[in-house]
Parts: C-alpha cells; sequence; structure tokens
C-alpha cells in the first residue's frame, strides 16, 4: 500500500486565524491516516497566518502543517486557490485531499477536482478506508437524506471529499505531540488576478452561523405570526445558540433566508436541533436530520418532527417556550 | 447580453419513495420537476435580459424526458433550449456532467454570463456549476445572492459565505452559481406556454460535442456509487404530552433534566 498523505484543507477567517472546521477535518483524517499508517497533513493558505496558530494544527493532530503566506492569499479567491492548491499537491503527490463542506470546500474543491482531472464527493458525513484496497469510502446522504450512497474513487487520485462540517469531534489539544511546519513559497505566476475581491460584510445578526454552531434554535409556522418569532431568537440567546427556520417562516418574510434549514435552506448538523413549530416536512428534515440530539416542541402529535425526535413534547408552545425559559433563568439564578 | 443556464429535472424529492428491500428509488409515478433551485437562476437570467437586453439559452443534460424541464424554462420566459442527451452520457458523475455540459456550451459560445442554481436537489452536491467555470476557466462566484452591477466588461456580485457575505468583481464571461435570496422566480406566461409548445429543442449527442466516448458517462466518470442502503430515520425518542398545567410542569422539567443529561446545558 502506497504511503503517500493524506491532506486536510484548512480555513482561516479574515483575521487570519484557523476556523474551528480545520480542526474537524484533522479528526477524521487522523482516523484513516492512522488506518492506512500514513503521515497527515494540514494545509494553510493565508497572508498572514502565524507560526503559533498553524502549530495549533499539529496539536489537534496533523503530523505536517504546509504553511503558506502571501497576500493574494488573504481572501479566498477560487481561482488562486485552485492554482495553488493543484501546484502543490502535484509537487507532493497526497492520495487523499478532504476539505470542509463549507462555502469555501464545496466552491474550491469541484473547481481542483476538474483541474486535477479526478473524483470528488461532496458533503460526506462518513468517511473510511476499505481494508482490501486502502481505497477511501465515501459516505454521504443523497435525495434529501432518503438515501445514504457510499461512493469510491477507484483509479484516479488524490481521492478528494468534502466533509460535513460538525460531523466528527475535534480531538483534544495535546501539546506534547509532535509534527513538522513547513513553510512555503510561491511563486507570483499561480495568481490569477481576474476576480478582485471589494468587501466584506458580516451578517447584522450575529447568531447566523449555522453551520458553525452547538446548538440551534429553530422556528416553524407554529409559530402564528412574524412577531411571534421573537420567542424563538430569545430562547436561542438564553441557550448560546443559533436561530434557525422552515422554509414556510423564511418565504413569509419573518425571517431572513440565511436562517433557513432544509433542502433549499442550509444542511446542518449541530450537537443539538431545537425544531419548534415545525411540522417536519422532508424537505426541512433532510436538512437536520443528522444532528446528534433532536428536541421537537409541537402541538400535532402526528407531526413527523416527530418520529425523529430523541425528546418531543406535544402542546402549545405559547405556553411551553416561557414556563422553559423561566426554568432555565431560574436554575441558573439559584445554582 | 448572451446567458446560458445549465439546468437539471429532478423527481419531486417529497414524493421519493424507497424499496425497503432493495433501497433503490421507486421512479414510477414519481412526478419530475425542474430542480427547484435552478428556477432562480432562470428568474435572474430574465431579469438580465429584461434590463439588458440579449437572450437566455437554457441547456440541460438527461433522458429524452428532461425535455419537458426545457420546455417549462422556455414557457417561464427563456429563448431557446438544447437537450444533450443519449445512453453514452448515463451513469456520469458530477465531474463527467461538468465535463460534458462544458463541452456543449464552448460549442454554443459566445456568451456573456452562465447561471447555474446552487445545487440540484436530487444528487445534492453543488459541483456541477463550479465544475464547469473550471474547465471554461472562466471566474466564478458561488452562493451568489445579489447582482450589484453589471456592464459589458464586469459583474459585482455579492457572495454568501457562513459569516456574512462578501463583495467580488468578475470579469466577463463568468459563471454564476446563485442562491434564492436572489430572486423570486416567476410562473410561466400564457404567451410562454404557447412558445414552450412549438418550440424546436434540438438534441445533441455524444458525438455532437468535442469529448471521446471513453470519457462520457459511466465510464469517464471518476467516482462510482458502490452501495446504496436506507438511513436509519425512527429515533424512539420521548414524547410527552402536556394535557394540563401539571403535565406541562412536568414535561418542561423532564426535558431540562435531559438536556443536563446530555450535557447540553450545565447550571
Amino acid at each position: 500500500m502506497e504511503k503517500k498523505e493524506i491532506w486536510t484543507i484548512s480555513e482561516i477567517t479574515q483575521y487570519q486565524k484557523i476556523k474551528p472546521v480545520s480542526y474537524e477535518l484533522l479528526a477524521r483524517g487522523r482516523t484513516l491516516a492512522d488506518e492506512l499508517a500514513v503521515p497527515l497533513s494540514a494545509v494553510v493558505l493565508g497572508s498572514a497566518v502565524t507560526e503559533n496558530d498553524v502549530t495549533e494544527l499539529i496539536y489537534r493532530g496533523a503530523d505536517k502543517v504546509y504553511w503558506v503566506n502571501h497576500e493574494q492569499l488573504a481572501r479566498f479567491i477560487v481561482e488562486n486557490h485552485s492554482n495553488v492548491m493543484k501546484y502543490l499537491i502535484r509537487s507532493y503527490q497526497p492520495q487523499i485531499i478532504i476539505a470542509g463542506a463549507t462555502t469555501q470546500g464545496r466552491t474550491l474543491m469541484p473547481h481542483l477536482s476538474v483541474r486535477l482531472e479526478t473524483g470528488l464527493t461532496a458533503d460526506c458525513t462518513d468517511l473510511k478506508i476499505e481494508k482490501e484496497s486502502g481505497l477511501l469510502l465515501q459516505v454521504r446522504p443523497a435525495i434529501g437524506g432518503n438515501i445514504m450512497a457510499m461512493i469510491k474513487t477507484q483509479e484516479k487520485k488524490p481521492q478528494m471529499a468534502t466533509v460535513r462540517p460538525k460531523s466528527m469531534k475535534i480531538l483534544p489539544r495535546n501539546e506534547n505531540r509532535k509534527g513538522k511546519v513547513i513553510p512555503l513559497d510561491i511563486n507570483d505566476f499561480l495568481f490569477d488576478g481576474r476576480v478582485t475581491h471589494l468587501g466584506y460584510q458580516k451578517s447584522e445578526e450575529e447568531e447566523v452561523n449555522l453551520s458553525a454552531a452547538d446548538i440551534i434554535v429553530s422556528g416553524g409556522r407554529g409559530l402564528k405570526k412574524k412577531e411571534n418569532f421573537a420567542l424563538i431568537r430569545a430562547l436561542a440567546k438564553q441557550l448560546d445558540a443559533a436561530v434557525g427556520a422552515s422554509r414556510e417562516v423564511v418565504d413569509r418574510g419573518w425571517v431572513s433566508y440565511s436562517h433557513q434549514v432544509g433542502l433549499s435552506g442550509k444542511t446542518v448538523n449541530p450537537k443539538t436541533y431545537l425544531a419548534i413549530g415545525i411540522s417536519g416536512a422532508i424537505q426541512h428534515l433532510a436538512g437536520m436530520k443528522t444532528a446528534q440530539i433532536i428536541i421537537a416542541i409541537n402541538s400535532d402529535p402526528q407531526a413527523d418532527i416527530f418520529k425523529i425526535a430523541d425528546f418531543g413534547i406535544v402542546g402549545d408552545l405559547f405556553e411551553i417556550i416561557p414556563l422553559f425559559k423561566k426554568k432555565l433563568k431560574k436554575k441558573r439564578l439559584y445554582s | 447580453m448572451k446567458i446560458i443556464v445549465p439546468i437539471k429535472q429532478v423527481p419531486e424529492t417529497s414524493q421519493v419513495k424507497i424499496n425497503e428491500e432493495t433501497g433503490t428509488i421507486i421512479r414510477e409515478g414519481v412526478e419530475n420537476i425542474i430542480n427547484p433551485l435552478d428556477l432562480y437562476a432562470i428568474e435572474l437570467a430574465i431579469q438580465l435580459r429584461e434590463a439588458h437586453g440579449g437572450s437566455i439559452t437554457v441547456i440541460s443534460m438527461g433522458p429524452p424526458k428532461a425535455e419537458i424541464a426545457l420546455r417549462e424554462a422556455i414557457a417561464m420566459g427563456a429563448d431557446e433550449a438544447i437537450l444533450l442527451s443519449g445512453r453514452e452520457f448515463a451513469g456520469s458523475d458530477t465531474w463527467v456532467t461538468a465535463c460534458s455540459l462544458a463541452a456543449l456550451i464552448e460549442k454554443i459560445k459566445p456568451y456573456d454570463l452562465i447561471i447555474t442554481g446552487e445545487r440540484a436537489t436530487d444528487g445534492d452536491t453543488g459541483q456541477v456549476g463550479p465544475g464547469i467555470a473550471s474547465f471554461l476557466d472562466i471566474p466564478l462566484s458561488t452562493y451568489t445572492r445579489k447582482i450589484e452591477s453589471i456592464n459589458n466588461e464586469h459583474i459585482i456580485v455579492q457572495r454568501l459565505i457562513e459569516e456574512g457575505y462578501e463583495t467580488l468583481q468578475l470579469p466577463l464571461p463568468a459563471l454564476l452559481t446563485v442562491v434564492k435570496e436572489i430572486a423570486y422566480p416567476r410562473l410561466p406566461t400564457l404567451r410562454g406556454k404557447q412558445k414552450a409548445r412549438k418550440i424546436d429543442v434540438p438534441v445533441f449527442c455524444g458525438k455532437d460535442i468535442p469529448v471521446k466516448k471513453e470519457d462520457l458517462g459511466l465510464e469517464g466518470s471518476p467516482t462510482r456509487v458502490i452501495k446504496i442502503y436506507r438511513p436509519q430515520v425512527t429515533r424512539n425518542g420521548t414524547i410527552l404530552q402536556v394535557k394540563d398545567k401539571k403535565t406541562l410542569t412536568e414535561s418542561i422539567d423532564r426535558l431540562i433534566f435531559f438536556l443536563e443529561e446530555k450535557k447540553i446545558i450545565s447550571f
């Protein structure tokens, strides 16, 4: 079996800090690398990422870190990132490359897989190694989560996959882990120069980052009117959670599209998903059913959401939520 | 302005049924529709044509019946349609699909803009749009939520990212994949429907595009689906019923206990 490396593509914030999804990828890659007995590497492309920060990737499971700083890599521009990655991959020949199924990963990876003339599997929820062949088995939901498909890139190399964020727990930090940080210089000719990054706007509402949230509180049509959506926001705030919504609620303009969970919105994978006043249309379930724990509150005992709930309360949410909030607050005060 | 919109015909997902024994999808009796997320791409194309003139060509790769989806796009307001169809395309993965569609686009160029939906609701990969841009080597903006401005040389767009959005300037021709926020799809018009009935939809096959036969369809696909199975759906969770004040209080106490027990909240 070949000893070629497994690579994870790290992501950075606009402030050049490593995003947590990078550590998730290392946790995912670690099990694969151990099984194949090959090195696990992280690739960091940025303009001012510090050595301290890239060393953190070693503590989180990497054996090597390829560390590139170049002013042209300050922002994610797919053409530039794709050119640089292609160059690095051609130079080092990793056998597997994984990236987050994020707006960056799901843009960069298909672009890159075309250039590398190799296969790519999107939004995997599990990755394994096939014993006999040592090939990567890529598991992903399809048809709105109705089926799971196991996919393999048989002959082409590298094997590429994007992995759903939050589908793997970050490894505990281990400062005793040893690894190698390899700074690399990149030639200017790799930069495309066609696309210009003009600006960046943070969402007005802090809580929109659904894909990174541990807890999501989601509201649906059961809230009856726009003003009542404040109930969801307030509960989310209390639980330090992100705010999600069903399609009906977004279509009615109660909350912006960036909150929409489901087939035509975001696919989320939090530790805990609280569905409030959501009946659980198949399109909605497709976007959240891989959550570790699902809690449902709905007045209709026949609602499909209860079929996939770990804990459910059938009742009037306008009675349940205020009392729930009150009890939470009280408990916090007296403990 | 010449705009190309690649679309896909998909099964209406809410109707999809699975054969429990074989784990395969039962296709019979399932309605086929235009991928709902492609409607936003078509709508944006129509709005751009209304504002700047030009024409819209919708293209699709699929079985002969995918022609219906193309005619629906004509009914919405697209000007012409081309279908890429033939047995040689069967079993194409996203890589080969992007390759085949890019080859068709090369054949019908010039164009100023290619607009696709964010992803199709059946395969759910979102890889074909970016793949086409990569094959054609034209600038790409994914998750596009707004067009700020467009002239003969450039387009300025807002692109949705996890933390908010960013603004990009792309030279034309370029490819955009768009999200729901971009526009609200219109319904087909009566005139559009009449046009859709009459219009000739040319069908291109493998021989009509400059891709070798062995690079098409399943044979040309780098990835293989080796197994399909049904995920576990029911979780058999605890479901409590609120009937009165007492059960209300009890339910909430048990919910809080559950949250503590699962270490979701701590006090």
